[in-house]
């Protein structure tokens, strides 16, 4: 276990880190008065980390996370991906810049229904300038890494959700982003879809050293995926915790019957109380 | 279904239930249209011709079913039957493109926009509650007799319809959708383009279904009012020279331009969203 939230500050931007999140919180006004969704918080991702926000419903994790891919604003602190500032003290809006190094996957596909598949992978290609022939040889590449090469003329609705939620990652990765945010990815997949899922994102992650954060309520996924596991509780939204999981990669379903991985699961659950 | 707990039985009613719902969706085979059609025509036909025998209705009230269908038999082989034709097509395709254009166009404008939405919908609200059959001398007035008040009503009818679906259609898009859009930074002719419009694609289609009907009527009303061609100008003649038969078959005339429009229009939705749940099938009106 570490404290990676009270460690010694590191220096503004020349830390290395791959996400910095220095003081964040978010409130939400509200006609009873504002609400508070997140405590100001403290997190550092490092290059090529699996991070899991682990925590119910409630506890600010997707809110944090929607906050590092600029889709809400923090009421207070700073947010830094890699060397760029996304968010500086009092920014309204992020940075653009410090945007194309994300990626990110919903908890719904959010496909477009009326584009095929591989031109749903290809979207983010289309405002960057890249050629249509080039755009298609990118998604066929992405496609087959997914494991759908043989789908690329289909339309969303012809897919199950997993292979849905396969093509959003895909197209989440399409640009190259050196990081991919994650929020709760495969929540509505049924539980032996969703062990498969975590087999394809763990070899991905082993194969192209992304940085990943991934939101999670599931403990046992958590700790499946995760280099760390960042607890938060409710009601406000703050850090709980920040276990590590030091298990080998990769690492295959057998893992779950080691008895380090139901500890860990264990300690995460007490940590979690009455929830879950 | 009763058979699904007696597993014996299963496969055979199973497989026969499904060979009877799949083609029609559920609601009765393909060819059922091909039935009931002619039948509920006939239908209607017959009550048409009884009542006129029953009640022993004048000819210049109510004509007889075959009267007017030989009188219509006997237009056909008359120009003045397709001149007329063409020029109410003419005043409708003419008043229902600039209509779409420009309530398609606004609707896509006041949807994403909605501060001019609030400004400009009391006037857009007035622009249709205003009884437009009593505007149409002021339009006799400033367009004179021929084919501009005509297009104009058939322009300022059908607006309106299209105009609100695009709104609904473009206030519809998934806020999800939305989100995936601000991730990678799409700019915003790029979500007009590659979100929005798509998006809004069924319910523009909708408007245009809704609008094309409203066009002819509106040409339809035109004619009625001023000026001697078209269709509408042709049944007030025959009115007022009581021939009731020539009128009634003008009637099926205008139905059947209506419902020729109507079907190029909603066959439009076929191809133009094949992704979409209601394609293949046309709005009921």
């Amino acid at each position: 276990m570490s404290d990676a939230t009270t460690g010694p500050a590191p220096r503004q931007g020349g830390s290395g880190a791959a996400i910095s999140i220095r003081g964040v919180g978010k409130e939400y006004a509200a006609a009873a008065g504002p609400v508070r969704a997140l405590t100001p918080t403290d997190l550092e991702v490092k290059p090529g980390e699996f991070v899991v926000l682990l925590g119910p419903s409630g506890c600010g994790k997707t809110t944090l996370l929607r906050m590092l891919a600029g889709l809400v604003t923090p009421t207070e602190g700073s947010i830094s991906i890699g060397e760029r500032k996304l968010f500086a003290e009092g920014d309204s809006k992020p940075s653009h810049d410090a945007l194309d190094s994300l990626g990110f996957v919903f908890q719904a596909p959010n496909l477009l229904p009326w584009r095929k598949v591989w031109r749903n992978i290809a979207l983010p290609l289309e405002t960057k300038g890249v050629s249509r022939a080039e755009r298609k040889e990118r998604a066929v590449e992405l496609a087959r890494a997914v494991g759908l090469e043989d789908f690329l003329d289909h339309y969303p609705k012809q897919l199950s959700g997993g292979m849905q939620q396969r093509v959003a990652i895909a197209r989440a990765l399409i640009h190259e982003p050196s990081i991919l945010l994650m929020d709760e990815p495969f929540g509505a997949l049924d539980a032996m879809t969703r062990d498969q899922m975590n087999l394809l994102l763990q070899e991905l992650w082993l194969e192209t050293g992304k940085t990943i954060v991934l939101v999670t309520h599931s403990i046992s996924e958590a700790v499946f995926l995760a280099d760390r596991v960042v607890l938060l509780s409710s009601r406000p939204g703050r850090v709980k915790d920040v276990v590590d999981v030091e298990f080998a990669r990769p690492r295959d379903l057998l893992v779950q019957n080691d008895a380090g991985f139901g500890e860990s699961v264990e300690r995460l659950r007490e940590q979690l109380g009455g929830h879950e | 279904m009763a058979t699904l707990a007696d597993t014996s039985k299963a496969p055979t009613s199973e497989s026969a239930s499904r060979a009877r719902t799949k083609p029609g969706r559920g609601d009765g085979p393909a060819w059922l249209l091909w039935v009931t059609t002619p039948l509920l025509l006939a239908a209607f036909l017959g009550a048409w011709k009884a009542y006129t025998v029953v009640f022993e209705v004048s000819e210049l009230v109510v004509p007889p079913p075959e009267q007017v269908g030989a009188t219509l038999v006997d237009l056909m082989g008359q120009s003045m039957l397709y001149e007329a034709t063409y020029v109410t097509l003419y005043e409708t395709i003419v008043g229902f493109s600039i209509a779409a254009v420009v309530g398609i166009g606004l609707g896509i404008l006041l949807g994403k926009v909605r501060l001019l939405e609030r400004i400009l919908s009391p006037f857009l609200v007035a622009t249709q509650v205003v009884p437009k059959v009593a505007i149409v001398p002021i339009l006799l007035l400033w367009f004179g007799f021929g084919l501009e008040p005509k297009i104009f009503m058939a322009a300022i009818i059908s607006f309106f319809v299209m105009m609100q679906n695009t709104i609904l259609g473009i206030r519809s898009v998934e806020p999800g959708h939305r989100d995936l859009m601000r991730v990678i930074q799409a700019p915003w002719w790029k979500r007009v383009l590659s979100l929005d419009v798509p998006s809004a694609m069924p319910a523009i289609l909708t408007g245009i279904e809704l609008g094309i009907v409203f066009a002819i009527t509106g040409a339809i009303v035109g004619e009625y009012l001023g000026g001697d061609d078209g269709l509408g100008a042709l049944a007030t003649v025959m009115l007022a020279s009581l021939r009731t038969d020539q009128l009634f078959a003008v009637v099926i005339v205008m139905t059947v331009l209506g419902f020729l429009l109507y079907a190029v229009v909603a066959a439009i939705r076929r191809f133009a969203i094949p992704w979409h749940e209601s394609s293949g099938r046309a709005t009921s009106l």
